[in-house]
């Protein structure tokens, strides 16, 4: 966790203030929407269908409690009583008024959460690993650096007005959490053979219209080259990348149109000039920046206490744990996901009150910190063994429980239509409907690990691309036709899915889901085979065939 | 239901000029009374491509009243009363169809 | 359009000359790039100032050679959301140690000032009037700043190095 610092504090309040004056010079006419509509996109305001939409930014991914509280509040206070969780690990709200936002930032300002630049042609929330700094094998935590590259890319004077947005993530861990493939810079920690700190640095990985997996531009480089050297691929970006065509401006279209090698040597050659400067990071500025982290003070706890032994006979408790349960580093203690997908509810949402009751449980049970994941569910980071039975029970009570975290009914849904002015169909009922489709637990574990996604436009902020099976909704005279592809994958293996067949209608989703479902069980070869290495080892052909024989 | 930030200004039928109110974003339509109202039924009808130039002009020079406008299209029913004529426009006008959590 | 300059509006001695405007006998002039490179030993020679108006999709290396020769260097921001000029600036003032007068042109707006002083711009053609009123008090809405530019400002990254020193100090 984090502790912002009276600097800190003092930068997201003048943030505030100038929004605020902002906001009055627009609704009195003194600032046009033209004029207006790129500061506050600069501060995660957007128009939707129905209403302005607020996104906070939630660094990383990580939350004390009394930030949570603080969300909640805003939920309460400010919007319709809940918030949606998104992909890249901030929160949404999607009723909220111009003319409140500044107050809503200002409480929020308090306990340091802002939103700066969660939109915007700028640099975007630095997400990572929802597991950083708790995973076991985990090589360092890269929330040390993630915060290290906010804080450089926050208000950034050169890097304010990009050609289009700009993302990074950043993963210390083999097993890929933070989809780093999919991103403008995807960073992976790794060590040299000196034992020192680096990253593998990938560039122009970006679903949307145009997919593409992240390329490696460079093998190592050293942590404290590691913003200068970011600094460079800015550098050629914004003054190369294109400005015609907002489908074209992303780095994945100028790494694409220069070819890796071109764009390499033009970085490099930008770099070799800027990385003995002010911009080298050394050791100290890391042991500052780590030294404001602050980790818990861990028991010495048994990995097999009393209460977990016991409560080993509670059916329900033990579907839970061996489902949203997961190693910590420490012996004693857990990983806990928290479902934010209930059978029959809209994905990634939860309510003002389950958030502050989370925030209780946070503090009872897990330092006060709690996390977010790309995939819209939460977690609470360091839970005590021996307090895993009492905690299921609060969270159970609080709906907050479903056993389903990895599995069928742990769906990925962007807003759609029901929400977005971008969409072109709804997102959110079809997600409903899978759920309640293979609500029954036994069955889901049956199926087990298979991630859908589902994007209600082609601009893929469900990720459909890299779902082990992907919906996307388009618009067809009328009426919402769905295309389903399968095979992808967020993770280290990074991969877009294939197209099965002709796009289906709204009704027939489910059913197709379902076909497809079936022809996965009587394909595998053993039923540890999961669904997305089927598809790998078989390719798309039979599930096209069992999908469309009748149809 | 092709988002209209992707549309061309054709004319397929009756249409209103659309959009949300600056203070609060609420779904406004553009009134023959050169205001916004937010009920459809009180919209002013453009027919062609000429009248909803027009009207969408006006709109955009109104940006202190409201955002984001652009031509919609309606169903009239033979009572005069003004529907809307796609889902998108239905789902701005009735709402989210999906139950909210709270 | 007023023109800002050490904060405040002031008198703007440059007339903006287009490719093939016939060269006036004295008084300062701003040339586009294309006429500049150009024409260069022309226009250096003659009475009065000449600065130079460079696109921001032109490289600047083209312009260093004549860096100490021209009176200012006029930049561009055809939108305000187009922001390749800021590179454009940083590198003029940091990489090659431009000194002269930097100027931003095109639509700037209130809500890029700090942002283009941080670049190291010291001129503004401000659209509107009430944002070149605003100036001064506009520059100051920032006191933290997390990233090093050429403008000097201390970072915050420094100035927490420099408590933590103090604080070891004991004093």
């Amino acid at each position: 966790m984090y502790a912002y610092d009276e600097i800190d504090r003092t930068l997201v309040n003048e943030r505030v203030s100038e929004f605020r004056d902002q906001v009055q010079r627009r609704l009195s006419g003194e600032l046009t929407e033209d004029e207006f509509k790129m500061l506050r996109l600069q501060n995660g305001v957007y128009l939707q269908l129905h209403a302005y939409m607020f996104r906070v930014a939630i660094p990383y991914g990580t939350l004390a409690s009394n930030q949570l509280r603080a969300l909640a509040h805003v939920a309460r206070k400010y919007d319709r009583g809940y918030g949606h969780f998104t992909t890249r690990q901030n929160i949404q709200f999607n009723w909220i008024k111009l003319s409140d936002l500044p107050d809503a930032l200002s409480d929020l300002a308090e306990v340091g959460i802002h939103a700066m630049q969660t939109s915007g042609n700028n640099m975007r929330n630095v997400t990572s690993d929802q597991w950083a700094g708790v995973a076991p094998g985990e090589i360092e935590d890269p929330r040390i650096w993630s915060e290290l590259i906010r804080q450089h890319t926050t208000l950034h004077p050169e890097f304010s007005f990009l050609p289009r947005k700009f993302k990074i993530a950043i993963t210390a861990s083999d097993h890929d959490r933070a989809a780093i493939k999919v991103h403008d810079i995807g960073l992976k920690l790794i060590k040299n053979e000196k034992g020192e700190t680096g990253f593998e640095v990938l560039v122009g990985g970006g679903l949307g219209r145009t997919p593409f997996i992240g390329k490696t531009i460079k093998h190592f480089v050293h942590g404290r080259d590691l913003i200068s050297y970011i600094e460079a691929i800015l550098r050629v970006y914004n003054q190369y990348g294109r400005r015609d065509n907002i489908y074209k401006a992303r780095i994945k279209i100028l790494v694409h149109e220069l070819g890796i090698e071109k764009f390499s040597r033009e970085v490099e050659e930008e770099w070799q000039q800027i990385r003995h400067s002010s911009l080298e990071i050394d050791d100290e500025v890391i042991e500052d920046i780590r030294s404001r982290f602050i980790y818990p003070a861990y028991e010495k706890l048994p990995h097999m206490p009393d209460e977990l032994r016991q409560a080993a006979a509670d059916p329900g408790f033990e579907a839970w744990r061996k489902n949203s349960v997961s190693a910590h580093k420490n012996p004693g203690y857990s990983i806990v996901t928290i479902s934010l997908k209930p059978i029959g509810a809209p994905p990634g949402d939860a309510t003002a009150d389950q958030m502050d009751a989370l925030a209780d449980l946070a503090d009872r049970y897990s330092f006060g910190e709690i996390r977010v994941g790309h995939e819209q569910n939460l977690a609470l980071p360091h839970v005590a063994k021996r307090d895993l039975p009492a905690l299921w029970k609060a969270l159970d009570k609080l709906g907050l429980a479903t056993p389903n975290v990895n599995l069928i009914t742990d769906i990925i849904a962007c807003p759609g239509l029901d929400y977005c002015s971008l969409a072109n169909a709804r997102s959110i009922p079809i997600a409903q409907e899978l759920t309640r489709r293979f609500a029954n637990h036994e069955l889901a574990n049956l199926i087990g690990r298979l991630h859908i996604n589902i994007s209600g436009c082609i601009n893929a902020c469900g990720h459909h691309h890299v779902g082990h099976i992907g919906i996307l909704g388009v618009e067809k005279n009328g009426e919402e036709v769905y295309q389903i592809t399968i095979g992808g994958r967020a993770d280290e293996s990074a991969a877009l899915g294939n197209l099965i067949g002709p796009g289906v209608k709204f009704d027939e989703v489910a059913d197709v889901i379902e076909d497809i479902v079936e022809a996965y069980l009587a394909l595998r070869e053993r039923p540890e085979e999961l669904f997305v290495d089927t598809v790998k080892r078989l390719g798309v052909e039979p599930f096209k065939e069992r999908v469309y024989a009748t149809r | 239901m092709t988002s209209p930030l992707q549309q061309k200004l054709k004319i397929a039928g009756p249409s209103v000029i659309t959009a949300n109110r600056t203070w609060d974003g609420v779904v406004v339509y553009r009134t023959a009374a050169k205001g916004w109202s937010v009920e459809l039924t009180d919209a002013a009808i453009v027919r062609n491509s000429d009248e909803a130039k027009a009207l969408l002009a006006e709109a955009v020079a109104d940006d202190v009243g409201a955002i984001g406008p652009y031509i919609a299209p309606v169903q009239v029913d033979d009572a005069g009363k003004i529907l809307p004529g796609n889902l998108r426009e239905q789902i701005r006008r009735d709402g989210v169809t999906i139950g909210l959590p709270v | 359009m007023p023109l800002v300059n050490g904060g405040k509006i002031v008198d703007d001695s440059f007339v903006k000359l287009a490719v093939d405007t016939p060269l006036p006998e004295s008084g300062d002039i701003l040339v586009p790039a294309e006429r500049f490179i150009g024409e260069a030993d022309a226009l250096l020679k003659r009475a009065g100032k000449v600065g130079v108006i460079w696109p921001n999709n032109r490289d600047i290396d083209e312009l260093v050679p004549y860096l100490g020769k021209v009176a200012t260097v006029a930049l561009v921001f055809p939108s305000f959301r187009d922001g390749r000029a800021y590179s454009q600036a940083r590198l003029l003032r940091e990489r090659y140690n431009y000194r002269g007068d930097l100027r931003a042109t095109g639509q700037v707006l209130r809500d890029q000032f700090v942002f283009m002083l941080r670049a190291g711009f010291d001129s503004f053609e401000v659209k509107k009037q009430a944002d070149a009123e605003a100036f001064m008090q506009t520059a100051k809405r920032y006191s933290v700043f997390y990233q090093p530019t050429g403008d000097g400002r201390v970072t915050a990254l420094h100035r927490r190095m420099q408590l933590r020193h103090s604080e070891a100090a004991g004093t």
